[in-house]
C-alpha cells in the first residue's frame, strides 16, 4: 500500500505539488491521471525517496522509501526507461541491480525472459528501441519481485502490441495481488487498464475514486434534438433550467437533461421532432473539463 | 563490500574507464620513452615521472570525474539512489573503487615509465635506493588516488562532464602555475594550494629539478604536503556528499 499525506513540493515559487493526499490499495491497477505538468512525476519521485517533500510525507508499506531495506525486493519502478548507460547491456544494467540488494544472478535471466529481451540481453542498451527500452526498464522493477510497482506514463510512445501487452502485464501484476501505481495524462488509456483512480490537476487532488464512477459522473449527458420548431423548443427548454446551445444543422444540444424529459417538454407543447439522442462527451473532452481548471471543478463539485 | 562490486560492476561495463586508462599509459609511458629516446647522455630518475606525474594524472582525472558525470548524463545515478537509498554510501563506494583503480593506474604508469626508460636508456643510473626516490615513483600510485577522490568530488558538485572536466584540468595544469606569476604573494600562495603539494610530495628535493613547485617555499615535509592534498580531498568528497543528500536527485 501507497499512502500520501500532505504531499508538498514547492520549487521556488511554483508549486509543483500542493498537499496532496491519497492511497493506493493492493490487488489492482490504480491510475494516477492528470494532464501535463500536473505534477504526477514529482509526486512519483518523492514516493522513491529521489526529491524530497517540501512537506508532509509519502509511506510505503507503513514506511519512508529511504528507510527499506533492500528497497528493489519492496518496490519496483519505472520512471524513466533512458535511465540507462547506453553503453552497458541490457544483462550488465541488471546484474548491478540484482548485486546491490543481494538478489540471486539467476533472477536477471529470469527478468529478461519474462519481458522477452533474452536474445539482446548482451547488446548495449543505448541501441535500443522506445519498446525495447521499456521492456529493459519493467525487467528493472520486476527483479527483486516487489509487492508495490510504479511506472510512470509506461506506454508513452509505444505502438499498439506494445500498450497490450504492457496493460496486460499490469493487469496481471496486480491480479496477483500487488500495489500497482500507474500514472499516464490520458483517460481512454487508464479507463482500459486501471480500476481505481487518483486524478490530479495543478499538483491537486481533483478525486480519488473508481475508474466506472469517474467516467460517469464526468462524461455528463447532452441531449441532442433536432426540430423544424426549435426556435419554439429552444425557449421552453430554458425555462425548465436546462442550457441549451445551438448545435450544427438547426440541432440544440441540451445539457443536464436527459431524453425523456426533452421528450415529454415536446409532447407537452406540440412541438414536432426530428431527432431526439442521448449524446455522450468523449473522456478526453471530459478529462480536459475536469482538470482544465482544477479550482473551477471544485466550486461546481461543492454544490 | 556489496556496493564496492556493484560499482565496479559499473564501472567496467562501459568503456570509458579502459579508454583512460590506455591513453595514460601512452602517455605517461610513451612521454618517457621519447625523452629516453632523445637524450645522448644518461638520464635522471626524475626525468621518468614528468609524464606520470603531471600529464597522465589529468587523464586520471578525467577518468574519475566522468565515472560519476557519466550517472548524471544518463540519469543512471537515480536508478542507483533507488536500489541504495543511503546516497552516502552508494557514493563512497563509488569513491573508493575508483581511487583504487587510479593508485593501481598509477603505480603501472610510474614502473612502467621507469621500465621504458631503464630499457631504452641502460646506461642510465635508475636504480631505486633511497626513501625519496621510492616516493618519487612509488608515489605517484598514492597521488593519483587522492587526485581520483577529489575529481569525483568536483564530479558530484558539478554533475556535468564538461564543467567538471573544465575545472580539474585548468585547476590542475594551467591555474595553480599561473598563481605563482603573481608578485610575491604568489610563491606563498603556491605553497597551500593541493596540486603543488602533490607535487612537492614527489619531489625528490634538488635531486629532480624536473618536477614542478621549485622555487616555492613549502612550509610541510613532504609527507605533510601528501597529508595537506589528500585532506583537501576528502574534504571536498564530504562537500560534495553532504550536498548529493541534501538535493534531489
Amino acid at each position: 500500500m501507497i499512502e500520501a499525506i500532505g504531499l508538498t513540493k514547492r520549487y521556488g515559487r511554483t508549486v509543483a505539488v500542493d498537499d496532496l493526499s491519497f492511497t493506493v490499495q493492493p490487488g489492482q491497477v490504480t491510475g494516477f491521471l492528470g494532464p501535463n505538468g500536473a505534477g504526477k512525476s514529482t509526486t512519483m519521485r518523492m514516493i522513491l525517496g529521489l526529491d524530497r517533500p517540501t512537506a508532509g510525507r509519502v509511506l510505503i508499506d507503513g514506511k519512508p522509501y529511504t528507510d527499506l531495506n533492500r528497497p528493489l525486493r519492496t518496490v519496483g519502478a519505472l520512471l524513466d526507461a533512458k535511465w540507462v548507460h547506453p553503453n552497458r547491456s541490457a544483462r550488465a544494467h541488471l546484474s548491478w541491480l540484482a548485486k546491490s540488494n543481494g538478489l540471486p544472478k539467476e533472477r536477471v535471466g529470469q527478468v529478461l525472459d519474462a519481458v522477452g529481451l533474452t536474445q539482446v540481453a548482451n547488446k548495449n542498451a543505448g541501441g535500443f528501441s522506445l519498446g525495447m527500452s521499456q521492456r529493459l526498464g519493467i525487467a528493472a522493477a520486476l527483479l527483486g519481485d516487489p509487492k508495490v510497482l510504479l511506472f510512470d506514463e509506461p506506454v508513452n510512445g509505444l505502438d499498439p502490441e506494445g500498450i497490450l501487452w504492457i496493460r496486460t502485464f499490469m493487469q496481471n501484476l496486480a491480479a496477483e495481488g500487488r500495489t500497482v501505481l500507474v500514472s499516464s495524462h490520458l483517460l481512454s488509456e487508464m479507463a482500459l487498464t486501471a480500476s481505481e483512480l487518483v486524478v490530479i490537476g495543478r499538483g491537486k487532488l481533483i478525486t480519488q475514486t473508481s475508474t466506472q464512477e469517474f467516467i460517469d459522473r464526468s462524461t455528463g449527458n447532452t441531449v441532442l434534438v433536432r426540430s423544424p420548431q426549435a426556435s419554439k423548443l429552444g425557449p421552453l427548454l430554458v425555462d425548465k433550467g436546462f442550457t441549451v446551445h445551438d448545435g450544427t444543422d438547426g440541432a440544440l444540444s441540451v445539457s443536464g437533461a436527459t431524453s425523456d424529459q426533452v421528450g415529454d417538454i415536446a409532447a407537452a407543447n406540440g412541438v414536432v421532432l426530428h431527432e431526439l439522442s442521448t449524446q455522450r462527451a468523449s473522456l478526453e473532452e471530459a478529462f480536459m473539463q475536469l482538470t482544465g481548471d482544477a479550482v473551477e471543478y471544485h466550486a461546481e463539485i461543492g454544490k | 563490500m556489496t556496493l564496492l562490486a556493484v560499482e565496479r560492476i559499473k564501472l567496467f561495463s562501459t568503456r570509458s574507464p579502459y579508454w583512460c586508462s590506455a591513453l595514460a599509459l601512452a602517455l605517461g609511458v610513451g612521454i618517457t620513452a621519447i625523452f629516453a629516446a632523445a637524450s645522448d647522455g644518461p638520464i635522471p630518475l626524475g626525468l621518468t615521472q614528468i609524464g606520470s606525474g603531471q600529464l597522465a594524472i589529468a587523464v586520471v582525472l578525467v577518468m574519475a570525474a566522468l565515472a560519476v558525470t557519466t550517472e548524471y548524463r544518463f540519469q543512471t545515478i537515480r536508478a542507483t539512489f533507488l536500489a541504495v537509498p543511503n546516497r552516502t554510501s552508494a557514493l563512497v563506494a563509488k569513491t573508493v573503487v575508483v581511487a583504487f583503480i587510479a593508485a593501481l593506474l598509477g603505480e603501472i604508469v610510474a614502473f612502467g615509465s621507469w621500465g621504458v626508460a631503464k630499457l631504452i636508456s641502460p646506461e642510465s643510473d635508475l636504480a631505486i635506493n633511497t626513501a625519496a626516490e621510492w616516493r618519487h615513483v612509488a608515489g605517484i600510485g598514492l597521488i593519483y588516488a587522492f587526485g581520483a577522490v577529489m575529481a569525483v568530488a568536483i564530479g558530484i558538485l558539478v554533475r556535468q562532464s564538461a564543467g567538471a572536466i573544465a575545472i580539474l584540468l585548468v585547476w590542475q595544469m594551467l591555474a595553480e602555475n599561473l598563481i605563482g606569476i603573481i608578485p610575491k604573494a604568489g610563491v606563498k600562495i603556491q605553497a597551500w594550494l593541493p596540486f603543488m603539494n602533490a607535487s612537492h610530495f614527489l619531489s625528490m628535493g634538488s635531486d629532480s629539478p624536473e618536477q614542478g613547485g621549485q622555487g616555492v617555499d613549502f612550509k610541510l615535509s613532504e609527507w605533510g604536503s601528501f597529508g595537506y592534498f589528500a585532506g583537501i580531498a576528502v574534504a571536498l568528497l564530504v562537500v560534495a556528499l553532504v550536498v548529493a543528500k541534501r538535493r534531489d536527485a
